[in-house]
C-alpha cells in the first residue's frame, strides 16, 4: 500500500496560489526527498498532508485515510516534526517526551519515555531545559519526540538545518534506520547530499512540482551536458562563457570549472574555442543533482517573468 | 541633511506605523472606541446618589395616612415601590436576595396613632452592606414622611412633628464600607488574574510556534481548552482562601452565610472567568492584543457591576449592560452569602446565570478555536 497518495493538491493564502496542483505518491518503507527553493510551497504540501492545513482543491489518501474526512485518524499515525523547534522550551526534555507520550496515550507513559531517552542517548540530560538545548539536540530531541509513538509515516520540514555535519550524519543514519524498520519517510531538505541519500526526490518551484523520480532518474531526465574546464585563466574563461551560446550555467568549483548547457551541440560549439587554448583542458562530465536543480530554479524565474 | 534627525525618517516612520495600525483592526477599534464608550457610560452611569432604589413595603392596611407617607417617599426620587408584601418574612427575603434595598413597615396601627396623636411609628429597614446607597434615601426620610403627614392631618389636627421613624441599617448596622468592598474585591481580584492568565493561552502557543505542533498531535478543541483553564481553578482556589482570610483577620468582615455555599458559588465563577480568558485567546492574534481586550473588559466590569458604585443607583440601561458581566452575579451572590446569610434559595438565580456564562463562554471559545493553521 502507499504511505501518500495525493492528487491535484491546490492552496491558496489570500489569492495567492501556494501549492499548484501537486500530486504526489509515496511508497511504503521509502526515503523521499522534497526539494525545492525556499517558499515553493514544501511546507504547505506537508502540513496538508498531516491535517494541518485544508486543500482548497485536490484530494488523496495518507495511510489509507481521506485526507480531507479523515484527518484525524491520520496525525495518529504521522509524526510531523516542524521546521522550527515547537517544543516548549520552558519544559525539561523529560516533561516533554512526558507531555507527548500522555497526547498519544502511550501506556505505561514512563516506560516509554524512558525507552525515548535511551535510544536516543538523551538518558543524562533528561533534566535539561529544551530551551538552552543546541541546534543538533533540539533536533534529536524532536525526532525522538515524533517517533515515540510509534508513527507509519514521518514528515519531516527541513529537519537539519542549522544541524552540524556530523549530527546531521547521525540523524540520517537514524532515518535509514527507521525506513529499514517500514517507516515511510517524507523529508524536505535543501542540501543536495542530503536528497541523494534519498530513494527518490520531488522537487517543486512555485507551487508545482517539476520532477520527480531517483537521483539518476531526474538527472537524466533533465538532459543537460556537462563540461568541465581546468587550466589557467578560469576566472576569464568563466566570464567569456557566461554570454556563450548555448551555456547556461558556468560554476566553478575547486580549480576547474563546471560549464553546463541543455543544448549539447551549441555547448560544444562555445567550448571548442576554449579547448583551443594552450594549457586549458576540456572534458565532458558528469551531470550533479546541483546542476539540475539550478537549471529548475533559472527556467521557473524565467516562466514568472 | 543626513545628520541626527530627518524628516524624510520621520516620515517613514510615521507612515509605517499608520500602515500597521490600520492593518491591525482589533487594536485600532479599541483605540477609539473604548475612551469614547468610557467617557459615555461612566460618565452619566456612576452616581453616588442613587435615587429609584428598589423598595418593598409591608403594608397591613391600606388607610390615608399609610398611602400618604407612601407617595411622599416615591416623590423624592429615592424609593420604587416595586413590592407590597403582607408579611415581614416575605420583605426580608426580597432583601437578603438583593431585590430590593429598602424595607419599610407601616404598622397597622399607624392611622389610629396619627389621629390620636400618639407617637406613629414608621419602620424602616435598609440594606446597609453598601452604606452608599442608602443614605442619600435615609436623610431624607423624616422631613419627607413628616411633612406628608402635615398636609394629610391637617384637618384632623395632629402635630406631625411627633412622627417616629425609626431606621435600622441592615447587616451593616455601622455603615462600614469595607464590608461592601471586600467581598467585593475576592472578586476582582479573581476577575483581574484569571482573565488576564488565560487570555494568553492560546497566544502564547502561537507565538511560540508550540502551536503548530499542538494541532499536529492528537489533542481534540474541548481537550486544549480544558488544559488550559483548569490549572488556573487552582490558583483561583488559593486566591479565594487568601482573601477570604485577610478578609476575616484584617478588617473583621462578618461571615454569616454557609460557607460551602459560597465556595460552590466561587468555584462557578472562576471556571467562567478562565473560560471567559480561553475565549479572549481564541479571538486575539498575539498576546499584547490579548491583554489589551482583557483590559478593554476589565473597567466596565469593575464599574458598572456594582462593586464600586451602587448597582441600582444606575440608570437602567447602564444596569442592562451591568448584568453581562459576571462579575455583576458574583457580587450579588458573595454579599447576600457571606454578609446575609443568605440560603441557597435566595442566590439560587444568580448562581445559575454564573453557570450559564460558563456554557456560554465554552460554546464561543470551542467555536472560535481553529483546529488547523488555515
Amino acid at each position: 500500500m502507499n504511505a501518500i497518495e495525493v492528487a491535484g493538491l491546490v492552496k491558496r493564502f489570500g489569492g495567492k496560489t501556494v501549492v499548484d496542483n501537486v500530486s504526489m505518491t509515496v511508497a511504503g518503507g521509502e526515503i523521499v526527498g522534497f526539494l525545492g527553493p525556499n517558499g515553493s510551497g514544501k511546507t504547505t504540501t506537508i502540513r496538508m498532508m498531516c491535517g494541518l492545513l485544508t486543500p482548497d482543491a485536490g484530494q488523496g489518501r495518507v495511510l489509507g485515510y481521506d485526507l480531507l474526512r479523515e484527518a484525524r485518524k491520520i496525525k495518529r499515525e504521522v509524526g510531523y516534526m516542524t521546521q522550527r523547534f515547537s517544543f516548549y522550551e520552558d519544559l525539561t526534555i523529560e516533561e516533554n517526551l512526558a507531555f507527548v507520550a500522555r497526547l498519544y496515550e502511550l501506556a505505561p507513559a514512563k516506560a516509554h519515555v524512558e525507552r525515548a531517552l535511551e535510544e536516543l542517548g538523551m538518558t543524562s540530560r533528561r533534566r535539561q531545559m529544551a530551551g538552552t538545548l543546541s541546534g543538533g539536540w533540539k533536533q534529536r530531541m524532536a525526532l525522538a519526540a515524533c517517533i515515540m509513538h510509534k508513527p507509519r509515516l514521518l514528515l519531516l520540514d527541513e529537519p537539519t538545518a542549522g544541524v552540524d555535519p556530523q549530527a546531521r550524519r547521525e540523524f540520517w543514519d537514524e532515518i535509514h534506520r527507521l525506513a529499514a524498520d517500514g517507516l515511510t519517510v517524507l523529508v524536505s531538505t535543501h542540501y543536495m547530499d542530503e536528497a541523494e541519500r534519498c530513494h527518490r526526490i520531488s522537487y517543486i518551484s512555485y507551487g508545482k512540482l517539476i520532477a520527480s523520480g531517483t537521483v539518476v532518474e531526474v538527472v537524466r531526465d533533465a538532459k543537460l551536458a556537462t563540461y568541465v574546464v581546468s587550466g589557467a585563466d578560469l576566472a576569464a574563461i568563466a566570464a567569456s562563457l557566461k554570454a556563450a551560446p548555448g551555456v547556461e550555467q558556468v560554476a566553478p568549483f575547486g580549480a576547474t570549472l563546471h560549464v553546463v548547457g541543455s543544448d549539447r551541440a551549441a555547448l560544444e560549439r562555445s567550448l571548442e574555442p576554449v579547448a583551443a587554448r594552450d594549457g586549458v583542458r576540456v572534458q565532458e562530465g558528469e551531470t550533479s543533482l546541483e546542476d539540475v536543480f539550478i537549471q529548475f530554479m533559472s527556467r521557473a524565474e524565467d516562466n514568472m517573468r | 541633511m543626513s545628520g541626527l534627525f530627518s524628516f524624510t525618517r520621520l516620515g517613514a516612520l510615521l507612515v509605517k506605523e499608520f500602515i500597521q495600525m490600520r492593518r491591525d483592526r482589533i487594536t485600532f477599534a479599541m483605540m477609539l472606541a473604548v475612551p469614547l464608550m468610557q467617557l459615555v457610560l461612566f460618565g452619566y452611569a456612576i452616581n453616588n446618589d442613587p435615587k429609584a432604589l428598589p423598595a418593598a413595603v409591608v403594608a397591613t392596611s391600606q388607610d390615608r395616612y399609610t398611602r400618604a407617607v407612601i407617595s411622599a417617599l416615591e416623590i423624592t426620587g429615592y424609593y420604587r415601590f416595586d413590592h407590597v408584601v403582607r408579611t415581614v418574612e416575605e420583605g426580608e427575603r426580597l432583601m437578603a436576595s438583593g431585590a430590593v434595598v429598602f424595607l419599610v413597615t407601616i404598622p397597622s396601627d399607624f392611622a389610629r396613632r396619627v389621629d390620636r396623636d400618639d407617637d406613629p411609628t414608621i419602620l424602616i429597614e435598609a440594606d446597609a452592606t453598601d452604606p452608599a446607597a442608602a443614605s442619600g434615601a435615609i436623610s431624607t426620610l423624616g422631613t419627607v414622611a413628616a411633612s406628608a403627614l402635615a398636609r394629610e392631618s391637617g384637618t384632623v389636627n395632629a402635630r406631625p412633628s411627633d412622627i417616629e421613624i425609626v431606621v435600622h441599617r441592615r447587616y451593616n448596622p455601622e455603615g462600614i464600607s469595607q464590608y461592601n468592598i471586600v467581598p467585593g474585591l475576592l472578586g476582582v481580584i479573581l476577575q483581574m488574574t484569571m482573565v488576564m492568565m488565560t487570555s494568553i493561552a492560546l497566544t502564547r502557543e502561537s507565538e511560540r510556534g508550540t502551536m503548530e505542533n499542538l494541532l499536529a498531535m492528537p489533542a481534540s478543541p474541548i481537550e486544549i481548552m480544558l488544559g488550559k483553564v483548569l490549572p488556573y481553578l487552582i490558583v483561583g482556589a488559593v486566591q479565594v482562601a487568601v482573601v477570604l482570610t485577610a478578609a476575616r483577620l484584617l478588617f473583621g468582615i462578618p461571615f454569616i452565610g454557609s460557607v460551602g455555599l459560597l465556595l460552590s458559588a466561587v468555584l462557578i465563577f472562576v471556571f467562567a472567568l478562565v473560560l471567559l480568558g480561553y475565549t479572549i485567546s481564541t479571538i486575539a492574534r498575539t498576546q499584547m492584543q490579548a491583554l489589551q481586550l482583557t483590559f478593554f473588559f476589565f473597567l466596565p466590569s469593575i464599574l458598572l457591576s456594582g462593586f464600586m458604585f451602587p448597582f441600582r443607583g444606575m440608570p437602567d440601561w447602564a444596569q442592562w449592560i451591568g448584568e453581562v458581566f459576571p462579575l455583576t452575579h458574583f457580587l450579588r451572590v458573595i454579599r447576600a452569602v457571606m454578609l446575609k446569610g443568605a440560603e441557597f434559595s435566595a442566590v439560587a438565580f444568580e448562581t445559575g446565570i454564573l453557570a450559564a456564562f460558563v456554557l456560554i463562554y465554552s460554546a464561543v471559545a470551542l467555536t472560535r478555536f481553529r483546529r488547523t493553521l488555515d
